[in-house]
C-alpha cells in the first residue's frame, strides 16, 4: 500500500526527466499502472472482507506518539478503488484530449500527484497525515484548474477555489486539534474507541462544525458551492477526475469516516441533512437555466453532492446504504458526460448549448453514452441510476424524522434533474443541426473509449447490481459497525417508492416539454432567478477581497509610511511614554542625592560640553558642528579621567580621533549641509528631544542610586591577579575574562571595516 | 557633582534625538554619535563615580571595596569602541549613497529604486 503511495511520487517527480519526443506517450503507461492498481486492489477485496481492515503503521514522531498509519478498510476500499479506476480512465481520455497544449509534463505531474494525494486520503487513519493529504489535494486542485493560466478566469477561479478549500482546510485542522485534545490521540482507533467520551465533550460541538465546515467546503455545499462552477475552468479531465468523481467527494468520504465518531447525535443529525438537502434543491435548481455544457454538469455535480451529504445526515442503515450506492451511480455517470462534454467542445469548438444540437447524426456513439448516462442522471431504469435512486426514496421513507419533507424537497429536485436531462439529450443531440463538425476528426474517436466503458458500467451493474455488493457491504460495515448482508435489486415490485418514481418522472417529463415548447418560460424563469439570486456568491467573495486587500493596504500605508523621522519620532514617544509608566509605578520621585558643584574645573568642564552641544546641534557650517562635536567627545574623555576610567579615556580619545579624520576626508566629496527642515518641524523635534532629554536625566539619577549585584566586580577585582596575573582589572576583564566577547568585537569592527573598504573602493 | 553629570546625559540626549529627527543625513550621523555618547555616559554614571581609584592593583592583595567599579568601564569600552564602527561604517555608507544619488535627502532614501 505504502508502495504504491510512494511509487506515485516517485513516478510523478520521474515525469520531468523524460525527454520532450516521448513526453506525447506519458499518458497510456500511466493510464495502465492505474489499472494495475485498480486490479491489485480488487484482489484485496476478499481480505477485507475477511479481515475487516489491514492496517500498516509506521513510527514517525515517537515520542509524540505519532504514527503514519495507512488503512485498507471497506470504505477506504470504495474510493481507492473509484480513484484509480476512474484514474485509469481519465488518463487515456487525457492522452488525446492534452494533445494539443503545451506543457503536458506538467499536468500529468499535477494529475499524478493528486491521485497519489487521494489515496493517501482515503487510506489515512491518522488524522493529522490525513490532514497533510486533504491539504495536498487542495493545493494540487488549484494548480490543475489555473493549467491554462494565461487565461484570467482560470486563475481567478483557480484563487476563489484554493481560498475557500483553504479555509476549509484550516477549519478541519482546528476540528482534528479540538478532538486530538478532548482524547489526546490522533488515531482514528482512538477516536472511535472513545467515541461517547468526545459525543459528551462541551469541545465536542465546536469541533463538529469545523469538521462541517471543512467538509462542506471541499465538498461543495450551499453555501461554498459556488467555487465548483468556476473551477470548470479547468480542463476537461480534471473536471471530470477531480470535481466529479473524486476529490469534491473527499468530504463525503470523511463524513462518512467520522460518522461513527461524531455521527447519531441530534446537532449532526439536523446541520447535515438540512444543508445536504438545501444543497440538492439549489443544486438541481440552478442547473436547469444554465447554457454551457460543463456548468450544467457543475450544478448537477453540487446537488448529487447535496444528496449524498444528506443521506449522511439521515443516519439509518438504509441512507448510508443509499449513499454508497449512489457514489458509483454519480461517477459513473457524471465522469461520462463530462468527458462527453469535453469530446463534443473538441469537434465542435463550443460548449454552448443553443449553439449545438442534431449531434446524433455526427456521433452515433456519442449519443448512446449520453443516452445512457442521462437516463441514469434521470435515474430511469434500467440504469444503476434507477437503482440509486429508488434506494434515496427508500432512505427517506424510512428516516426517523421529517420525512415528509425529505421526500418533498426531493422529488422536487429529481424533477429537475428529470428535466434537465432531457433538455440535454434533445437540444445536444436531436433537432436540427446547427454548427458543422469542423472536419470530422477521427482522432478524436479514442476519447468515446472512457465515457463509453462508463456507460456501459451504469448500463451493465443497473441490470446485474449485484456486482456491486461485495464491494459496498464491508464499507457499510464499517460505517454502521455490525454485520449486514445487503442485497441489490433493479426490480422492486410495485410499491409506493416505485409510484414515486414514476410521479418524479413523468413531472419532469411535463417540465421538459414546457421548457422545450415555450421558450419564453425560460427567459422568465431566468429573469426570477437572476432576481431571486441577485447577490452572487462569486461577486460578494471578489468583493469582499478587494475591500480588504485595499483596507489592509490603507493601513499599510499609514503604519509602514517610509519616513525615516516619523518611524524615530513614534519610538521615541513611545519609549518616553514607558519610562515614564514605569518611574512612576515602581520608583519615587526622591533623589538621594545633593546638589553641589565640586570640584569647579569639572563642572566648568560640563557647562563647556553643553554649549558645544548646543552649538553642534544648531550650526548651519559643517567643519564647526563637527569641531563642536569633537570637543563633546574630548570633554567626555577628560570625564571619563577624572573619575578613576583611564582605559575609557584613552579609548574615548583615540576613537574621537579617529571619527574627526574620517568625517574630514568624507566632508571633501560632500556638499555643504542642505536647510530641509521646516521651522515648525524644528519646533516640533525639539519639544519631543527636550522631553526625552529630560526623562533620560531622570532615570541617569535613578540609576545612579540603584545598587548593583557587586558580587561580579568584586570577583573580578579579587581574581584579576592571582589567576590572569594583570594588574589593570579592566584590561584583565576584556581580554581575559571575557576574552569571547572581545573577540565578538573585533569580529564586527572587522566586518565594519570590510564594509567600508568595499563602499569606498573606486573600482566598480 | 551626580547630578549636573546627569543633567549633561539628558542634554546629550536630547542633541542625539533633535540630530536623528533631521533630514540631512549627516546630521543624522552626528545625532548617532551623540546618542552613543550619552548611553556610555548613562551606564558610567550608574555605577557610581569613584575620584582618584583606578582598578590598578598594585600587588598580590586587593581591596576591592576601595576602587572603581571595573565591570561599567569595560561595558562601556567596549560600547565605544563598537559605536565608533557604527558610525564608521554608516559614514562610509552615507558617502556611497551621496556619491549614487547625489541628494542628502533621507526623504529620497524612500524608494528602493534608483
Amino acid at each position: 500500500m505504502i508502495l504504491i503511495l510512494i511509487l506515485y511520487l516517485v513516478l510523478a517527480l520521474a515525469l520531468f526527466l523524460i525527454p520532450k519526443k516521448l513526453s506525447k506517450g506519458i499518458p497510456f503507461p500511466l493510464a495502465f499502472m492505474q489499472l494495475v492498481f485498480f486490479v491489485f486492489f480488487i484482489s484485496q477485496l476478499s481480505l477485507v472482507e475477511t479481515e475487516k481492515a489491514r492496517i500498516i503503521s509506521i513510527e514517525w514522531i515517537p515520542y509524540l506518539g505519532l504514527n503514519l498509519e495507512f488503512t485498507l478498510d471497506g470504505l477506504s476500499m470504495i474510493f481507492v478503488l473509484l480513484i484509480t479506476f476512474i484514474g485509469f480512465l481519465v488518463f487515456i481520455y487525457a492522452q488525446v484530449y492534452m494533445k494539443s497544449y503545451a506543457g503536458t509534463t506538467r499536468f500529468y505531474f499535477y494529475l499524478l500527484l493528486f491521485s497519489g494525494s487521494m489515496l493517501g486520503l482515503v487510506l489515512s487513519t491518522n488524522f493529522i497525515q490525513l490532514f497533510i493529504f486533504w491539504e495536498l489535494t487542495s493545493v494540487l486542485s488549484f494548480l490543475l484548474i489555473s493549467f491554462f493560466n494565461e487565461k484570467e478566469k482560470a486563475r481567478k477561479a483557480a484563487f476563489q477555489s484554493l481560498f475557500v478549500t483553504g479555509f476549509g482546510g484550516l477549519c478541519l485542522f482546528v476540528a482534528v486539534l479540538l478532538i486530538g485534545s478532548i482524547v489526546d490521540s490522533y488515531m482514528f482507533s482512538d477516536w472511535l474507541d472513545k467515541a461517547h467520551v468526545i459525543k459528551s465533550d462541551p469541545r465536542y460541538l465546536p469541533a463538529l462544525i469545523f469538521v462541517l465546515i471543512g467538509i462542506f467546503t471541499k465538498s461543495a455545499q450551499f453555501p461554498f458551492h459556488f467555487w465548483l462552477p468556476w473551477a470548470m475552468q479547468a480542463p476537461t479531465p480534471v473536471s471530470a477526475y477531480l470535481h466529479s468523481a473524486t476529490m469534491v467527494k473527499a468530504g463525503v468520504f470523511l463524513l462518512a469516516r467520522l460518522y461513527p465518531v461524531l455521527g447519531g447525535t441530534i446537532e449532526w443529525d439536523y446541520i447535515v441533512t438540512f444543508i445536504g438537502a438545501l444543497t440538492m434543491l439549489v443544486g438541481s435548481y440552478l442547473s436547469i437555466t444554465q447554457v454551457d455544457f460543463k456548468l450544467v454538469l457543475a450544478y448537477t455535480t453540487i446537488s448529487a453532492l447535496g444528496i449524498l451529504t444528506m443521506l449522511f445526515g439521515i443516519d439509518t442503515k438504509l441512507s448510508v446504504k443509499a449513499a454508497l450506492v449512489f457514489l458509483f451511480v454519480h461517477a459513473f455517470y457524471k465522469a461520462a458526460l463530462f468527458m462527453l462534454a469535453g469530446y463534443i467542445s473538441k469537434q465542435t469548438g463550443t460548449r454552448l448549448i443553443p449553439k449545438l444540437g442534431g449531434l446524433m447524426k455526427f456521433t452515433p456513439w456519442g449519443f448512446v453514452i449520453a443516452l445512457i448516462s442521462l437516463l441514469s442522471m434521470a435515474g430511469i431504469p434500467p440504469m444503476l441510476g434507477f437503482i440509486g435512486k429508488e434506494l434515496i426514496y427508500e432512505a427517506k421513507f424510512d428516516s426517523p424524522w421529517m420525512s415528509s419533507i425529505l421526500i418533498f424537497l426531493g422529488v422536487t429536485s429529481n424533477v429537475f434533474m428529470v428535466a434537465v436531462s432531457f433538455l440535454l439529450l434533445s437540444k445536444v443531440f436531436l433537432g436540427q443541426s446547427k454548427t458543422s463538425i469542423k472536419s470530422h476528426n477521427t482522432k478524436y474517436k479514442l476519447l468515446l473509449f472512457s465515457p463509453g466503458i462508463l456507460a456501459f458500467l451504469s448500463l451493465g451493474l443497473g441490470i446485474f447490481p449485484d456486482m456491486l455488493t461485495p464491494i459496498i457491504e464491508p464499507a457499510l460495515n464499517v460505517i454502521h459497525s455490525g454485520n449486514f448482508q445487503i442485497k441489490l435489486k433493479l426490480w422492486h415490485g410495485f410499491n409506493q417508492i416505485l409510484l414515486l418514481s414514476m410521479i418524479t418522472a413523468l413531472l419532469g417529463l411535463l417540465l421538459f416539454i414546457i421548457l422545450n415548447r415555450y421558450k419564453s418560460v425560460i427567459k422568465v424563469w431566468n429573469r426570477i432567478n437572476s432576481q431571486i439570486f441577485s447577490i452572487s456568491f462569486t461577486n460578494v467573495f471578489f468583493k469582499g477581497l478587494d475591500r480588504f486587500i485595499s483596507f489592509s493596504g490603507k493601513n499599510t500605508r499609514l503604519i509602514q509610511h517610509g519616513y525615516n523621522r516619523y518611524y524615530i519620532i513614534t519610538i521615541i514617544l513611545y519609549t518616553s511614554l514607558l519610562l515614564i509608566l514605569q518611574l512612576y509605578l515602581t520608583r519615587g520621585w526622591e533623589i538621594g542625592l545633593t546638589f553641589n558643584l565640586k570640584p569647579f574645573y569639572i563642572s566648568g568642564l560640563a557647562v563647556v560640553i553643553a554649549m558645544s552641544v548646543f552649538f553642534s546641534v544648531f550650526s548651519k557650517n559643517i567643519i564647526f558642528t563637527i569641531s563642536a562635536m569633537a570637543v563633546t567627545g574630548y570633554g567626555i574623555s577628560l570625564i571619563y579621567l577624572y573619575y578613576s576610567a583611564v582605559d575609557l579615556a584613552i579609548t574615548q580619545i583615540i576613537v574621537e580621533t579617529l571619527m574627526v579624520v574620517m568625517f574630514v576626508l568624507v566632508l571633501q566629496g560632500l556638499p555643504k549641509f542642505a536647510s530641509l527642515s521646516s521651522r515648525m518641524a524644528k519646533i516640533r523635534d525639539g519639544v519631543i528631544s527636550l522631553v526625552f532629554g529630560t526623562i533620560m536625566t531622570i532615570v541617569t539619577l535613578k540609576a545612579i542610586t540603584v545598587d548593583f549585584n557587586t558580587s561580579i566586580s568584586g570577583y573580578f577585582v579579587d581574581y584579576s591577579y592571582l589567576k590572569a596575573y594583570g594588574k589593570n582589572v579592566v584590561n584583565v576583564i576584556l581580554v581575559d575574562f571575557r576574552a569571547l566577547d572581545t573577540l565578538g568585537e573585533i569580529t564586527v569592527l572587522s566586518i565594519a571595516a570590510l564594509g567600508v573598504y568595499s563602499l569606498l573602493n573606486k573600482r566598480k | 557633582m551626580e547630578i549636573l553629570l546627569s543633567a549633561l546625559t539628558g542634554l546629550l540626549y536630547a542633541g542625539g534625538v533633535f540630530l536623528i529627527l533631521r533630514r540631512s543625513i549627516l546630521k543624522f550621523i552626528i545625532g548617532i554619535i551623540f546618542l552613543s555618547n550619552a548611553t556610555n555616559l548613562l551606564v558610567f554614571l550608574s555605577a557610581g563615580i569613584v575620584h582618584g581609584k583606578p582598578a590598578f592593583l598594585d600587588g598580590v592583595e586587593s581591596d576591592s571595596g576601595k576602587l572603581a567599579d571595573p565591570l561599567p568601564q569595560a561595558l562601556v569600552l567596549t560600547a565605544i569602541v563598537i559605536g565608533f564602527g557604527i558610525v564608521i561604517f554608516t559614514l562610509a555608507l552615507k558617502y556611497k549613497f551621496f556619491i549614487t544619488t547625489s541628494t542628502n535627502d533621507l526623504d529620497q532614501l524612500k524608494n528602493t529604486d534608483v
